[in-house]
């Protein structure tokens, strides 16, 4: 039926088809145009949980466990999610008061409301126990598993570094790291943090509006596996590291190790130490206060860092370079009438050879050694001269930093010549004015991986490999190239033989051998002690040897600070070690007694 | 019986298809929306798509019902049925359970029943029965002023319960109003009002109501050519401006800025009054008295949005206007239902993967936000194809509307498309935020029982006219 206004049907089809296309505009808008919908959909439903893999464990070098790991829980919050909550119940379950709460609480929310942050670090398992069947209780709140680090034995802390919460400014410069997370600090932690840290793995899960997981995203396809960190084996000898700390305890000090052949240290000791499970978990920081604040410094590591004078250890180095450069031969002798000139020098036979020189370890036949150094007219001058001392001083590694994994291993001293033209004026010095320099006192300073690394270079007559503390990593791994790397010496074998055979004698021989204190029934063990002047207070006892003398398996060097004559302590320090180490057992049970009982420490 | 087969067979076939096609595509999401894995029996009366299709098992009852009555039946007995439909608002208002605060619902045992759904079946009825008297001339005021109150008696009665959005459908029967004649500037001074209402909340009222003054001033400067008499009118009501703008401050400078434009246009009125009378000038009295309608319009709908409007839903349309952001309290059901639409993308995430909505960010997924599911899982193609139903089903009503016989059929025919439109067009446009969140339901998508009765029944009245529109000359 037809009717006045039956027109108006096209203008209401019309307003039909234009509403319905602004709502087909409007929806291409939000569903095809844009796609920030996705992504806010994405931070909906998403929640990415970070699997942490596992750290590598570290094992010595007859493959016993040093460093494992044990489980730990860190306990997130996600505050826009937290509802109403008994909160009285929940400190109590978690062991915090109520101010202490808010406080967490108010910096998660302070770092994001919607995105998860640690409310508690390394809750036990038994507190996790008891908290996870409350857990859903209290919305928001999930737990993140964390591993921490678990120790075989208290020892070897400065060998091993220890594992803690990263740095903000590591934070800004590798992505790698976010807040929160673990970092290996010093040590094997550090050196080998990438290997030991493996990769960590996320795994994507949605979740509804009341944040409890629905289930994986994309069947997990977009999940990434936490891959455990690689296993390291290190170079240290457990046994003999936990023998060396028992050695030193209640001593200063530091005995550094090392197999010769290869340069792979077997023990590192420096003392006063800590019991390295004293930095794990939520005591970590506390922990970490006390020992920065002790005055013996139990966490400065002496092996790599102390600066000794050398002393008379320093003789076979200028016997050495006085062979090789021909200015004497080991027939040489020298008189010693108490002393040199203004060095003096104890009661001893006179005149001396090269090897009762140095097993007498008299000091006027090396002032004279070292003065026919420096006044060799092969060289134009005493400068010219000395530098070329210096070239056989930085052969064997003095003066600068070995290559050790540690990042925090010091140089040591050997001046340059410019450095005595700033005391003297150039050309104001003589051999005479650096004479001290003879017998490893004056500016020289070095430590005590240096001196072992110098008693390798000996041993092995003529080369070393840079001291290194990692074996193998992985199953398959090998070291770091650099310590494949054989460094040799530029001094002829048959000079070394010389050197070996006066340090055996001072070990091994009649009278006057200053170092019998440290010989071994049926091992050949070739010393050499030293006595390094210490301005503040009574001398260092200082001792260098490796054994056996024709095939050595080990090279030491032993500081026991304030101790006295190297022979008093450092030598038999050092031959119960390289008897442990040899034998696995040691004989002189009196000399153990002695050296366990001494209790350099106390008295301060 | 012969005749009842030839019902059948004269029943619009594209209609009941793009019906059954809804009302199928309505299950599958609201199964999608409430989905999850420990519930994914088809048929599982704990969970609202068993409900569902127990329901829509019920409406194919109710429509067979409808199309086997006589169609005389809704004609004889309109006002009656409109009738009923308005005592059941009164009463719902006393014996009503509550829920969400309001009383909308009849609570039988298990079962409740909305009569507001209801009663758009009486009131598109009762205004066909109206119009359909052939003496009943739109343009007659007192047949305007009667076609408005039967619209309007039932939706002040919802409003009372108090559901504003139950309540906004009904102004979809100016739509109808306007087929049968009235005036198109009833319609289009409805827009400009609404429009205006949105200016007057989204900018600075005093600017606006000097925007409307010189608006007024150009347009008649337009009509009238006489750029001089225009000039000086604006003097005149600048001057007088200043004068109340004085006077105010000087006694006690209550009024409002807007309030002094108002009153100074009105001043101005007796000036212009001499003016309009002596030239006669009936484009520009028009333009003047629109402008004093529009003054006044701006400075009560602030009065009007802050008195009469519940907090919530003063919060939904500012929200909508972006006055106020609140993405995490009254702004969260959009804008979360923006996201789970947006994040569908073209072609969707896939039939039961929607994560937005099956994790519940949505809320009122399987009611009034099902459009979500939708658009989420189908992407911009299933949401066009919805739509697409949706207009295909209003223009083939329209046709079939203009191709009947009686004024009657044909008048409720238009009142079928304008509730549907309206619903259609305010329940999508309020999923991704072109129009304030009013809690209406989606006609044959949307969960629940009521919405689909009523939405069946308004429709097969209508198919059973249609088919019978050959038998009598109602």
């Amino acid at each position: 039926m037809k009717d006045a206004f039956t027109s108006r049907k096209y203008i209401i089809i019309a307003f039909v088809v234009l509403a319905a296309l602004l709502l087909i505009i409007r929806l291409f808008v939000i569903q095809v145009v844009k796609d920030t919908y996705r992504l806010s959909a994405d931070n909906n439903v998403l929640r990415y949980v970070t699997q942490y893999p596992a750290r590598g464990l570290i094992y010595d070098r007859n493959n016993k466990l040093m460093v494992f790991n044990q489980a730990a829980y860190d306990l997130m919050v996600v505050p826009a999610q937290v509802t109403s909550i008994d909160t009285a119940e929940f400190c109590e379950l978690l062991e915090i008061t109520k101010s202490s709460f808010n406080d967490r609480m108010n910096s998660a929310i302070s770092y994001s409301r919607r995105a998860p942050s640690v409310f508690l670090k390394q809750i036990s398992a038994e507190s996790y126990a008891r908290f996870q069947e409350k857990l859903f209780l209290y919305p928001g709140f999930y737990v993140q598993p964390r591993t921490l680090r678990k120790y075989s034995k208290p020892i070897a802390g400065h060998i091993l570094g220890y594992v803690s919460e990263v740095d903000e400014s590591v934070v800004k410069n590798d992505p790698y790291y976010k807040a929160g997370d673990y970092i290996g600090k010093l040590g094997i932690e550090e050196a080998y943090e990438k290997n030991l840290r493996g990769k960590r793995g996320v795994t994507i899960y949605l979740v509804d509006v009341y944040s409890r997981i629905k289930g994986s995203y994309a069947d997990g396809r977009m999940d990434t596996v936490a891959v455990q960190g690689e296993d390291i084996i290190s170079t240290v000898d457990m046994d003999l590291q936990e023998y060396g700390e028992l050695l030193m305890k209640n001593k200063s000090g530091s005995i550094v190790a090392l197999e010769p052949k290869t340069g792979e240290v077997l023990t590192l000791v420096s003392s006063p130490n800590y019991d390295p499970g004293l930095l794990v978990g939520r005591i970590r920081s506390e922990n970490f206060m006390k020992l920065s604040a002790d005055t013996s410094l139990p966490l400065f590591n002496r092996a790599i860092q102390a600066k000794y004078p050398p002393g008379s250890t320093f003789k076979p180095i200028n016997g050495l370079i006085g062979l090789q450069e021909k200015v004497i031969e080991p027939s040489t002798l020298f008189g010693c009438s108490n002393g040199y000139l203004f060095i003096g020098c104890h009661s001893h036979s006179s005149p001396l050879d090269l090897i009762h020189g140095i097993s007498n370890s008299c000091n006027a036949y090396f002032c004279q050694v070292y003065r026919r150094i420096l006044e060799n007219p092969a060289y134009p001058n005493v400068e010219a001269a000395y530098v070329k001392w210096k070239e056989y001083l930085d052969q064997f590694g003095f003066g600068q930093r070995l290559g050790i994994e540690f990042t925090n291993e010091l140089t040591g001293f050997v001046p340059s010549p410019s450095y005595y033209d700033r005391f003297y004026g150039k050309n104001g010095w003589k051999a005479l004015t650096i004479i001290s320099m003879a017998i490893g006192q004056g500016e020289v300073e070095t430590t005590p991986l240096q001196m072992a690394n110098m008693t390798a270079a000996i041993a092995n007559r003529g080369y070393y490999y840079t001291p290194h503390i990692v074996k193998s990593i992985g199953a398959e791994g090998k070291p770091d190239g650099k310590y494949l790397l054989k460094h040799t010496i530029e001094i002829d074998s048959a000079n070394f033989e010389s050197i070996v055979l006066g340090m055996e004698e001072a070990v091994n021989g009649g009278a006057g051998a200053t170092a019998r204190s440290a010989a071994i029934r049926n091992i050949i063990v070739c010393g050499k002690t030293g006595t390094a002047e210490n301005p503040h207070g009574k001398d260092h006892s200082v001792f260098i040897a490796f054994a056996p003398k024709d095939d050595p398996k080990i090279a030491i060097a032993v500081y026991v600070e304030n101790a006295g004559f190297g022979a008093s302590y450092a030598a038999p320090i050092a031959s119960l070690m390289i008897e442990k180490y040899l034998t696995g057992e040691v004989t002189n049970k009196y000399s153990e007694q002695r050296m366990l009982e001494l209790n350099l420490i106390a008295g301060e | 019986m012969n005749r009842s087969v030839n019902i059948w067979a004269r029943l619009d076939k594209i209609t009941i298809v793009i019906f059954l096609l809804l009302v199928i595509i309505g299950w599958f999401n609201i199964y999608a929306a409430v989905y999850n894995e420990e519930h994914s029996r088809i048929i599982d009366l704990s969970q609202r798509y068993g409900k569902q299709f127990v329901w829509i098992l019920a409406t194919f009852v109710i429509a067979v019902f409808v199309v086997v009555t006589d169609s005389r039946f809704y004609s004889f007995f309109a006002y009656f049925i409109y009738g009923f439909f308005l005592f059941l608002l009164l009463l719902v208002l006393f014996v009503g359970e509550y829920v969400h605060g309001a009383r909308s619902w009849f609570q039988f045992g298990s079962f409740s029943l909305q009569p507001s759904e209801f009663a758009k079946i009486g009131t598109a009825l009762a205004l066909a029965a109206y119009l359909n008297v052939s003496r009943h001339d739109l343009g007659k005021l007192k047949v305007f002023m009667i076609s408005v109150a039967i619209i309007m008696m039932p939706a002040l009665l919802i409003v009372l319960q108090p559901d504003m959005g139950s309540a906004v459908v009904f102004l979809g029967f100016f739509l109808v109003l306007y087929r049968e004649g009235m005036s198109p500037y009833i319609l289009i001074s409805g827009f400009l009002m609404l429009i205006l209402f949105f200016f007057t909340l989204l900018f600075n009222n005093t600017l606006l109501s000097l925007g409307l003054v010189l608006s007024a001033l150009i347009l008649s400067c337009i009509v009238t050519r006489k750029w001089k008499t225009c000039l000086s009118a604006l003097g005149i009501i600048t001057g007088i401006t200043l004068l109340v703008y004085g006077i105010n401050s000087l006694v006690s400078g209550s009024l409002r800025n807007e309030h002094i434009v108002l009153i100074s246009v009105l001043l101005s009125g007796f000036i212009f009054a001499v003016y309009f009378y002596n030239k006669k000038a009936i484009a520009s009295l028009t333009i003047y008295l629109f402008l004093i309608g529009s003054l006044a319009y701006v400075n009560s709908v602030n009065i009007a949005f802050n008195k009469l409007m519940k907090p919530h839903q003063k919060e939904r349309v500012e929200i909508l206007l972006g006055i106020k952001s609140d993405p995490h309290g009254t702004g969260y059901n959009v804008n979360q239902s923006i996201i789970s639409i947006g994040s569908g993308g073209f072609s969707g995430k896939g039939y039961l993967k929607g994560t937005q909505t099956k994790f519940k960010f949505v809320p009122a997924q399987s009611t009034d936000f099902i459009f979500c599911t939708i658009g989420e899982e189908w992407g911009f193609m299933g949401a066009f194809v919805v739509i697409v139903l949706y207009v295909m089903l209003l223009i083939r009503l329209i046709i079939l509307a203009e191709r009947q016989r009686s004024a009657f059929s044909r008048i409720y025919g238009y009142g079928v498309v304008s509730v549907f439109f309206v619903h259609i067009f305010i329940n999508i446009g309020m999923t991704i935020g072109l129009v304030p969140v009013i809690g209406i339901p989606l006609p044959f998508l949307s969960y629940g029982g009521s919405s689909l009765w009523a939405f069946t029944i308004l429709l097969f009245i209508f198919l059973r006219l249609d088919a019978s529109r050959a038998e009598y000359l109602i």
